[in-house]
């Protein structure tokens, strides 16, 4: 088993080692002559106006969190499905149980409308009495 | 792989002083470089197919140039790439622009290692190959990210975000749906999900015995061959298992970048996503892990649903249909201009193939018997991985063509509104059946 797992990192090793190897050939065979104008950041032709390190908008974030969730749930019940065969019924009520709890924190979600991408304004404004 | 280097230490006299860990390391490592490189090329083949596909659909020709019909346009593309200058621009954060290549190719390429490509052949077989490969898909968004942030570019950014949130919340139902299908083979080994099936209650084949050497390897291995297409896990619970590999395969789509969900590298919107600032060489490996992973994808879909390396027809020698549908439509080709009347005759050999193979009624192999070499069940599990897989891999070609792109809130909604509830849905209903049906 271990010896499966030492052929992953080589893998690993091999992937890095074929994209060095092709970029140090293309190294040797490519032109390189940079200069101020090539190397600015595109911008559709205009000059680049301030930096793209900018605030970002929060539904990234609650995007994230919803995800990150489930996904932790996904992991748990990995092990679950693998011997749901030998547990049976006991094994479907329990997870019953465990995915509904989880379920009734998406239905919330799903009722704060946090899962819409574009939440109207004037529902904004509703929701916080003013507008943003 | 490990079991078959095995096999060659135990029986080769002159390996015997050696420590295994030596030709393990060596056979390893030429598979590897076998893999990568079949990656490579089947990159450039499918960016070929693509614009031949592309073509077809809109009554163009497509590439036709280099090579007889263009068959050599991606050499050349790939070429140019490595000719191309490979800028890196001012304000990037230079270490994780340059960074961000390597994790989103490692990444892609390792998920390889799990992969069963024919009976008892996959690189490494690990108990928990499913799951591993989840965990190592998701290391593309660390790399797209990445190269997003380094970018500095406002293009790259919105790209690199819009991505990040597009593959995690289809990460979910995909999640979901893969869960369903555990249920089912109660495995997370990639191997044993096909390696099981005769144990299923299907047909159980001879095994064959008295082989010459390295063949007798693959004759122990390959006794659920004549299993036949209604054994496979999609034909498990008919409509649960239907609607999970619809759900997967749209997933699928959205995980890898395309149409209809290539938001983050729309080209009306974002100039071309994540890597708007990379050229060359640098562009050239995000190319190809995309591809990359279109075909690790489509290889999931096929080991859970389809039946990996199983040929569909309840026959052995399955090979049999292919290839008198390529005699024909060989000899066809030259009288008829017609694409339908090629794919009938195509058909119409195919199903000449399986009344032969019917016909002969030997669940042993019969041509192989009389050539005498039964590995060719080797290779005839590779064909029909890899014919499955690549089927994925166009379907997902054509559907680019077909259907419009979505928009960001659109495409958030159906994952998370349709797909997430359809999968929980899912899941209930095949753990009922599987309770009720073990």
């Amino acid at each position: 088993m271990l010896l499966d797992f030492g052929v992953l990192l080589l893998y690993i090793v091999i992937a890095c080692g074929f994209l060095t190897a092709a970029l140090v050939a293309g190294r040797i065979i490519r032109p390189n002559k940079p200069y101020k104008d090539k190397l600015t950041t595109y911008e559709c032709g205009e000059d680049t106006i301030g930096t793209s390190f900018i605030q970002f908008n929060v539904r990234f974030y609650v995007i994230a969190l919803i995800f990150l969730i489930f996904e932790v749930e996904i992991v748990l019940l990995f092990p679950w499905a693998v011997v749901y065969k030998n547990v049976g019924l006991i094994a479907l009520i329990e997870m019953g149980v465990f995915i509904l709890i989880l379920l009734a924190g998406f239905a919330y979600v799903w009722s704060q409308k946090d899962l819409e991408w574009v939440k109207s304004e004037i529902e904004t404004e509703k929701e916080h009495g003013t507008n943003l | 792989m490990k079991e078959f280097i095995e096999h060659l230490y135990n029986e080769l006299e002159f390996l015997e002083g050696l420590p295994f860990i030596i030709p393990f390391i060596i056979g390893s490592f030429i598979l590897a470089f076998i893999i990568i490189n079949f990656i490579a090329v089947f990159a450039g083949v499918c960016t070929y197919i693509e614009r031949k596909v592309a073509a077809r659909i809109q009554a163009r020709v497509g590439p036709y140039m280099v090579g007889p019909h263009g068959i050599l346009q991606w050499l050349a593309d790939a070429l140019k790439l490595l000719f191309k200058e490979d800028t890196v621009p001012e304000k990037a954060d230079k270490l994780l622009f340059k960074l961000a290549p390597f994790i989103v190719f490692a990444g892609s390429f390792a998920c390889w290692v799990a992969l069963p490509l024919a009976p008892a052949f996959s690189p490494a077989r690990l108990n928990i190959g499913i799951l591993y490969i989840i965990a190592f898909g998701s290391s593309v968004i660390l790399g797209i990210l990445m190269a997003g942030w380094a970018s500095s570019s406002k293009w790259a950014l919105f790209g690199a975000m819009r991505s990040a949130a597009q593959i995690v919340s289809y990460e979910v139902p995909t999640g979901l749906t893969i869960l369903a299908m555990l249920l089912i083979t109660g495995t997370l080994d990639m191997h044993n999900t096909i390696a099981q099936i005769n144990l299923d209650g299907t047909i159980s084949g001879g095994q064959s015995q008295g082989l010459p050497f390295p063949l007798n390897y693959f004759s122990t291995n390959a006794d659920n061959f004549s299993a036949g297409m209604f054994s496979w896990y999609i034909f498990r619970y008919p409509p649960f298992t239907f609607i999970a590999f619809i759900i997967i395969y749209i997933c699928a789509l959205a995980e890898t970048n395309r149409v209809p969900f290539d938001i983050p590298e729309a080209e009306s919107e974002l100039v071309s996503g994540y890597h708007t600032e990379y050229s060359g060489m640098r562009f050239s490996f995000f190319f190809l892990s995309e591809y990359a992973n279109m075909f690790v994808f489509s290889a999931i879909i096929t080991t859970l649903f389809l039946g990996g390396w199983l040929p569909p027809f309840n026959i052995t020698g399955s090979l049999l249909a292919p290839a008198c549908g390529i005699i024909l439509y060989m000899l066809v080709k030259g009288k008829t201009t017609d694409p339908a009347n090629r794919f009938i005759a195509f058909c119409t050999g195919a199903g000449i193939g399986i009344f032969l193979g019917v016909l002969s009624g030997d669940k042993n192999y019969w041509f192989a018997d009389y050539l005498g070499i039964q590995s060719l069940r080797f290779i005839e599990g590779l064909f029909w991985f890899f014919t499955k897989s690549f089927g994925l891999v166009i379907l997902m070609m054509w559907l680019r063509w077909t259907i419009p792109r979505y928009r960001v809130d659109q495409l958030m909604e159906l994952c998370w509104k349709k797909l997430t509830p359809l999968a929980f849905i899912n899941l209930f209903c095949i753990g009922i059946l599987e309770w009720l049906y073990k």
